[in-house]
């Protein structure tokens, strides 16, 4: 009985961001059209100014990275809006376990998450774009996923813990640029000053950016079993601590 | 971690059938929470009967949601307790939460799906079966009327339809005790009207009990069994709408004067006189309350023009539950400007994002 309503209640939750998501095209569009604008225009900008050969596909891996980043870190911080529309009492006043409701959550975010990040990976092939291979792509699937959990579970912990949509202002300006920036999306590794490299190795989206490049390009600077257990062990920690600030969460 | 471990214990402990203790549907002893030394809700006792239409009446601030949140296990008491269905609040929390539904004063819909899909996602949570969901989903959208607009997205609702699908959604799972809190506040009248005969006939039709709370003294007037007036968290008074009023003993005389000193000047008059039981002024407004209006009245006429002072209008009548909720606390209900703000601010929660 137990398992039964523990899946229940993931489902449940799933159910709900995917039937949200089905009417959210425009958003989708929107949240797909800054990156490609970046993938495009700044890609193929700083690839022939610097003549540097294949910047654009080095940029990739970091630009999935940089929309599964958004996507998930928002799916996490919507609880903001559930928790101001209401919506969140309707879920807290249920009999279900709240650690149950947030794994559902998080996976119903991974999901439309990981669905933009492949759509992009299609559209950038539209525009040139080249990959290793079909295995590289199917491989990067799961990648995405766990890169997913990590900042979806990040986003209902932060989310558990801020009482007003300002303060989810304040987490998309000064969480996920510098993450972004920081990731190594835009830049090799090798050469940066020992502050910067510092700084791009604790942060855990540098991982995810270099798994994603070993299975569309297969040369990371990074061995890929190091960003894979960086990655489940970012993806655990995070989920546990959300889950659990979301059971302590004020309505 | 532990308290992570708790919580799927209770969650998937015992059943949610009544438990054997039973008595009332809900009894308390002693509930009190406090923010911070602010007392909200101060030491209510009460016990509401199986089946029954009760009434918490209090003006804003009262007290009343932060009572039915600890009824409903959404916040922990500060002390006292109460048990809903058998079950305590909070060591029981999960199998009171199998036994209620909860209609909350704000809207709690998601308002990108549609009716149908609030409902259908509503009987997932509550373990409802597909069969029985689908059967349910149109047995509570036929109730409350909304059975042609069920797959229209929340969005394009209006807000009674909106009140009216929390109804519908609070009530799919069964639950033997529903918590309306303010459900007809911020709507037209007609819309309250409907309402109204929504929640009167799921009481008499299902056989739920129901605890609502208002600040309209005609909602609990109409509607409920039995009424608890509370203020600054106390209940101040309780009993049925009829036994209330006629407690205060009698009629209630209103005297409009030129002037608040000249009510002042008759207001120590009549408190001093054997036939008024009881004399209270609002601005140049006097009421008295008093046992045989026919016979008072000219009474009344010359004790004031004995002291010179003119009368431009009087009206007899039976009490009502304001002139109940100003006995008791000596305010009106009326007086509260805040619940204007309170209105608009439904009207803000409720509006289209
Ligand atoms: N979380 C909280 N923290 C601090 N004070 C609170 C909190 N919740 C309620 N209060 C205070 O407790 C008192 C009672 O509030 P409550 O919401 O229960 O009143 P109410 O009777 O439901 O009023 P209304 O008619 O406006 O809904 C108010 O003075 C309110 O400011
Ligand atoms: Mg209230």
């Amino acid at each position: 009985m137990g398992v039964t309503r523990a899946f229940q209640t993931v489902y449940t939750m799933w159910l709900r961001e995917m039937l949200r998501f089905k009417r959210a095209k425009s958003r989708i569009v929107g949240s797909l059209a800054t990156p490609l604008f970046f993938l495009i225009i700044l890609g193929t900008a700083i690839g022939s100014s610097y003549k540097i050969e294949s910047y654009r596909e080095f940029m990739t891996p970091g630009i999935i990275a940089m929309v599964l980043l958004f996507s998930s870190i928002f799916g996490g911080v919507s609880i903001i809006w559930d928790r101001e529309f209401g919506f969140l009492k309707e879920i807290l006043i249920a009999p279900v376990n709240r650690f149950f409701v947030a794994l559902g959550k998080a996976f119903g975010g991974v999901t439309t998450a990981v669905i933009q990040g492949m759509l992009l990976m299609i559209i950038a092939m539209s525009v040139g774009v080249e990959y290793r291979s079909l295995l590289g792509l199917l491989a990067s699937i799961p990648i995405m996923f766990i890169i997913g959990v990590g900042f979806i579970s990040l986003g209902i912990a932060l989310a558990s813990r801020i009482e007003s949509h300002e303060g989810f202002q304040m987490v998309m300006s000064f969480l996920t640029m510098p993450l972004v920036l920081l990731s190594g999306a835009f830049f090799p590794l090798s050469e940066l000053p020992p502050w910067l490299k510092t700084a791009v190795y604790l942060n855990p989206l540098t991982y995810g950016v270099e798994a994603l490049r070993w299975a569309l390009y297969g040369e990371p600077e990074i061995p890929i079993t190091i960003c894979i257990t960086v990655l489940l062990s970012f993806a655990v920690i995070t989920t546990f601590i959300g889950s659990w600030l979301f059971g302590r969460a004020k309505v | 971690m532990k308290s992570l471990l708790n919580l799927c214990i209770v969650s998937f402990g015992s059943a949610g059938a009544w438990s054997e203790e039973y008595v009332d549907a809900i009894v308390t002893d002693g509930i009190t929470k406090s923010f911070d030394g602010f007392v909200a809700v101060d030491g209510v006792s009460i016990a509401v009967g199986e089946g029954e239409l009760f009434g918490l009446l209090g003006p804003n601030g009262a007290g009343k949601t932060t009572l039915i949140n600890m009824l409903s296990t959404m916040s922990r008491p500060t002390s006292g307790t109460a048990r809903v269905c058998g079950f305590d609040v909070v060591r029981e929390a999960a199998a009171v939460r199998r036994a209620i539904g909860v209609v909350f004063q704000g809207t709690t819909l998601d308002d990108h799906l549609t009716g149908r899909e609030n409902l259908d996602l509503h009987g997932r949570l509550y373990g409802m079966a597909k069969k029985l969901r689908r059967k349910r989903i149109s047995e509570v959208l036929q109730l409350v009327e909304l059975s042609d607009k069920a797959d229209l997205l929340v969005k394009t609702y209006s807000g009674g339809m909106m009140r009216r699908l929390e109804i519908a959604r609070g009530l799919m799972h069964h639950p033997r005790v529903l918590f309306l809190d303010e459900p007809t506040l911020g709507l037209d009248p007609q819309t309250r009207f409907h309402i109204w005969e929504y929640i009167r006939g799921l009481n008499r039709d299902e056989g739920v009990t129901m605890v609502l709370t208002t600040h309209y003294m005609e909602e609990a007037d109409t509607l409920c069994d039995r009424i608890a007036i509370i203020d600054h968290g106390r209940i101040t008074a309780l009993g049925g709408s009829e036994q209330l009023k006629s407690a205060l003993g009698g009629d209630i005389i209103t005297l409009r004067l030129a002037n608040s000193e000249d009510g002042e000047r008759l207001l120590r008059l009549y408190e001093r006189s054997p036939y008024v039981s009881r004399a209270t002024i609002r601005d140049s407004t006097l009421y008295l309350t008093v046992e045989q209006s026919e016979e008072v009245i000219p009474l009344v006429f010359q004790t004031a023009l004995g002291s010179d002072i003119s009368i431009q209008s009087v009206t007899v009548r039976k009490p009502t539950l304001d002139d109940v909720f100003v006995h008791h606390t000596g305010r009106g209900i009326r007086d509260e400007v805040a619940s204007e703000f309170a209105r608009v601010r439904y009207k803000l929660q409720t509006s289209k994002r």
